[in-house]
């Protein structure tokens, strides 16, 4: 008889974090999208990422909107809390909820249809405010759900599994945010999470929003010869001239960072964030030649991956506004909504 | 590390733990499948392929198999491998049509084998259907050999016994001649056979010669003599008060035979600390529930005989240093008693082996065998079983009597020893479609089941009433759903791999991964999860085309769920049911030279 589930293991010989669980406890249903399909890997590191941070499941919340990519916060940290949103929507309802209880840490999953064709509105003002959160964009290039067309991010001479290759203009994420004045902007690829999981810790860490593009292959319909986002297109065309090391605030103290690195950036929290290498004269911190950098290397049809720009003296979403320290939900009633004698008041001041 | 080498039969045999560990080989989760699919005839034939004895094994066996049963490092209790084995036996049908066919056509050759033990019937089941003319001489009147003499009716039925040494003696091919022991080896090699299998096992119980030994001989007793005399019905009482001197398993079948004639304070003397006993933990149990008192850190000092009848035993009380080395007296205690059984081991005799016909012995007064070919000195004189190496268990006698055949078939046909049938395989794709395999891949929960035995109120009633009552249906059903299918292997073809990592990420034990190749130590210090167990192997892959680094596969804790085969997008992964074809006497494949192995000197 077959089956897909995965069973626990009693004794199987699982390493455990602070919190005393094991990766295990970490993950969510089984997933049912495509054997292979590199959302599954991304949802591999994004579990190993709150395992290794010991993040309790329960202050986390994790949204999406639609698409193969929005399935996958089903499939980590069962324990979390969800919401699934309307196709596009997933950054307005971050928004919300952000705005609402700053307890949470807040991952939002999103694809490239989801974030770059309907909701391309929606991040752009999430990534305006700044709100702090981590947003993925498991990008595939491909309307996977509905059979595999082309979307909004394909490059140019990219061929479909059938058909014509594409002759209009991709959008980049990571040009977007640069335009857009994000705080965090990262791209990597579902197949190498020695790189990935170090920079889903720092977008944690991250006081803002914090964009990562992962080049996330569609086995069904976009992992063939003549496509840009294969397996092997990334293999051979990828540049990871950016390396990045994650430490965390409890190893800081042993860990001495002088020189280590070729910069090192305190994030928000406390932790630390190490360049362990960049490439001559490219400077993480100054837009311009950040862009100029990648758009070298696009004209050369390379793919740069790595934490490409940061910048963490920007102020988030709750400091620009001014929101109350504890939150919103911590506010009384009486006070959120006074009652209309004093709505009354105030529209007696505007008269 | 290089590439692993999965043509080599061996490195997915060592896989399989159980069928590693058994001296016989026998293909358990290939018969577990077979009895979950209530195919027990079948089941029961696949087991008689390589031990011979299913019902017998499957009641009796030592159980090799079951602490190496990888089940035991998942939730911590084995397999019931012995227990699923005795379901075979019991619910199997007629089978005897199916056994291999003995040629009325002989092939000329005459072959006598000493003893109608185990080892012995191992060889006639193997040589008969070839066309050997087998003698086998047997000292008693029924054969089965220490199984018949030393294994108590209440845990080894008669019937069983004669059914499974039946299949080997009354198909033809094979005559026994019973009452017969060998007196002369001399005159045994006057009778012109063309070869000799000495197979008596070790039929010496070890003395203990402590001072008033012989003071009163009637009620002092060497355990495999007093239990074979119970056997034969020679000896139907013993004293209310008995002690057993030594703990293995004869002495557990002492007590609890002493139990049934009439012991009623039966205590088991003990040297060592609990943990070094050398009887399986079952049987210490199964002695115990019975009411027998287990005494440990005794070490026996003189019997005591008050006018000519033993009244009791005295003991040096020991205390023992860290890892029952070293040990102090720290005093002495009478316990009395009406009877004494010593159970202190077996040893080896053969008085009718005349020390001039080129037969070498060696330390000990043991003969010198070959480790491999299981020929002595002399050509065409092979020993196995027990009477090799000294005392083992059952299923190492089946094992010897397979080699043996092998080596007589050579020998009689002129063939060298040392050019031996190789072990091969089959591996079979176990896909039938999507989400569909030829074996139940889902890991079940359950525990282990327990076996149910007769009320303490009825146990006693006979000497013969059969304790252990065997598992029902709902427990075959349960237990069998608990083998891991450690035969179907995870197959992998490195040249399909995309490294996608879905089979990393899916497996419930985290046993895979990729990583840049290097040597095991290295490699066991980078794997998804911690690598613990150096025992079991490591599986390399040659490189990745992608980025040319391996997949690294720990055996250890596998449960061969084939999560990694079904998420895998390219078939790379595939579950391959693996079927070892062990070499028997007359095997048709391809010959192998064996290097021999000299004898223990």
């Amino acid at each position: 008889m077959p089956s897909i589930v995965k069973p626990l293991i009693p004794l199987a010989p699982l390493a455990k974090n602070e919190l005393g669980l094991t990766i295990r406890d970490y993950e969510g249903a089984m997933s049912t999208l495509c054997a292979g399909c590199g959302h599954d890997s991304i949802t591999a590191a994004i579990t190993h990422t709150f395992w290794e941070l010991s993040t309790p499941p329960h202050t986390i919340a994790k949204l999406s909107g639609i698409g193969c990519s929005s399935k996958t916060p089903t499939y980590f940290v069962r324990g979390a809390h969800g919401f699934n949103s309307a196709h596009g929507r997933m950054a307005t309802i971050a928004t919300g909820a952000a705005a609402a209880n700053r307890e949470l840490t807040y991952i939002g999953i999103s694809g490239d249809g989801d974030s770059l064709s309907i909701g391309i509105g929606h991040l752009a003002h999430a990534i305006r405010r700044n709100v702090k959160m981590v947003y993925v964009i498991e990008n595939n290039g491909v309307y996977g759900l509905t059979k595999g067309q082309l979307s909004a991010s394909a490059d140019i001479g990219t061929r479909p599994k059938k058909g014509e290759a594409n002759v209009v203009a991709p959008i980049d994420p990571i040009m977007l945010g640069l335009a857009m004045g994000a705080t965090f902007l990262a791209r990597s690829f579902s197949g190498d999470k020695e790189q990935l999981i170090p920079i889903l810790k720092a977008a944690v860490a991250h006081n803002g929003l914090a964009l990562i593009d992962v080049i996330s292959p569609c086995v069904t319909f976009n992992d063939h010869e003549g496509s840009t986002k294969s397996y092997r297109f990334m293999r051979e065309h990828e540049v990871k001239e950016v390396v990045t090391d994650y430490v965390p605030v409890r190893e800081e103290i042993e860990v001495s960072l002088a020189g280590r690195g070729t910069r090192s950036v305190t994030m928000h929290d406390g932790s630390v964030l190490t360049f362990r290498t960049v490439p001559e004269g490219y400077d993480p911190t100054n837009r311009l030649k950040v862009e100029e950098y990648i758009r070298e290397h696009q004209r050369h049809g390379e793919i740069v991956t790595g934490l490409l720009y940061l910048d963490e003296s920007a102020h988030s979403m709750h400091e620009i506004n001014h929101t109350p320290r504890d939150g919103l939900n911590k506010v009384p009633f009486s006070v959120l909504c006074p009652g209309s004698a004093a709505l009354e008041d105030l529209m007696t001041d505007f008269r | 590390m290089e590439p692993t080498d999965v043509e080599d039969p061996n490195y997915y045999h060592r896989v399989v733990d159980c069928q590693w560990a058994c001296p016989a080989h026998t293909d358990v989760p290939g018969y577990i499948r077979l009895i979950a699919q209530g195919r027990f005839d079948d089941a029961y034939l696949l087991n008689r392929a390589s031990n011979v004895f299913p019902g017998i094994l499957g009641r009796t066996c030592d159980r090799p198999c079951e602490p190496a049963c990888r089940r035991g490092r998942v939730d911590g209790t084995p397999v019931a491998i012995c227990r699923l084995k005795r379901v075979t036996a019991d619910l199997k049908g007629d089978i005897t049509d199916r056994l291999a066919p003995i040629p009325h056509e002989k092939n000329g050759k005459r072959i006598a084998l000493i003893g109608a033990g185990p080892s012995s019937l191992t060889v006639a089941n193997d040589l008969a259907p070839l066309g050997y003319e087998i003698t086998v001489f047997e000292k008693y009147d029924q054969p089965g050999g220490l199984m018949r003499s030393n294994i108590p009716n209440f845990r080894l039925p008669a019937e069983v016994l004669d059914e499974e040494t039946g299949m080997i003696i009354d198909r033809g091919g094979v005559s026994v001649r019973y009452n017969t022991p060998i007196t002369s080896l001399r005159a045994l090699l006057d009778e012109q056979f063309d070869a000799i299998y000495v197979g008596v096992g070790a039929p010496r119980g070890k003395e203990l010669d402590l001072p008033g030994r012989h003071d009163d001989d009637e009620h002092v007793h060497i355990g495999i003599d007093w239990l074979e005399s119970v056997a034969f019905g020679h000896i139907e009482t013993i004293g209310r008060r008995v002690l057993i001197i030594g703990v293995g398993n004869t002495a557990m079948d002492c007590c609890r035979t002493s139990r049934r004639v009439g012991g009623e304070e039966i205590k088991v003397m003990a040297r060592r600390p609990r943990e070094y006993f050398k009887a399986s933990p079952w049987e210490l149990e199964d002695a115990e529930e019975e009411g027998v008192e287990i005494v440990v850190n005794h070490a026996p000092k003189r019997f005591v005989v008050e006018d000519g009848r033993l009244v009791a035993m005295e003991f040096d009380v020991l205390e023992w240093d860290d890892g029952a080395r070293h040990s102090t007296t720290v005093g002495t205690v009478r316990v009395p008693c009406d009877d004494v059984i010593l159970a202190i081991g077996q040893e080896n005799a053969f008085p009718w082996i005349e020390r001039d016909l080129g037969v070498d012995f060696g330390e000990w007064d043991m003969p010198v065998v070959d480790e491999t070919t299981f020929q002595c000195s002399r050509p065409g004189v092979f020993f196995g079983g027990d009477a090799a190496w000294g005392p083992k268990n059952i299923i190492w006698a089946v094992a010897h009597g397979h080699q043996a055949a092998i080596s007589i078939d050579n020998y009689c046909s002129g063939i060298e020893l040392t050019q031996r049938p190789s072990d091969t395989m089959n591996l079979v794709s176990a896909k039938m479609g999507m989400h569909e395999w030829r074996y139940h891949n889902d890991y079940n929960p359950s525990k282990r089941q327990q076996m149910t035995h007769v009320d303490l109120t009825e146990r006693f009633s006979s000497l013969n009433l059969e304790v252990e009552l065997g598992f029902n249906a709902a427990q075959t059903a349960r237990e069998a759903q608990r083998c891991l299918n450690c035969d179907v292997q995870t197959g992998f073809t490195a040249s399909a791999c995309i490294e996608c990592d879905a089979c990393v990420d899916i497996c419930p034990v985290q046993c895979l991964t990729i990583t840049h190749g290097g040597d095991e130590t290295d490699l066991r210090s980078r794997l998804s999860a911690p690598s613990p167990n150096l025992d079991q192997s490591l599986y390399v892959s040659s490189p990745l085309p992608q980025t040319g680094r391996v997949m690294v596969k720990d055996e250890n804790v596998c449960v061969h769920c084939g999560l990694c085969a079904e998420r895998c997008p390219t078939a790379a992964w595939d579950m391959e049911e693996f079927t070892l074809i062990a070499a028997y006497a007359g095997s048709s494949v391809l010959r192998i030279a064996v290097p021999a192995t000299p004898g223990r000197k």
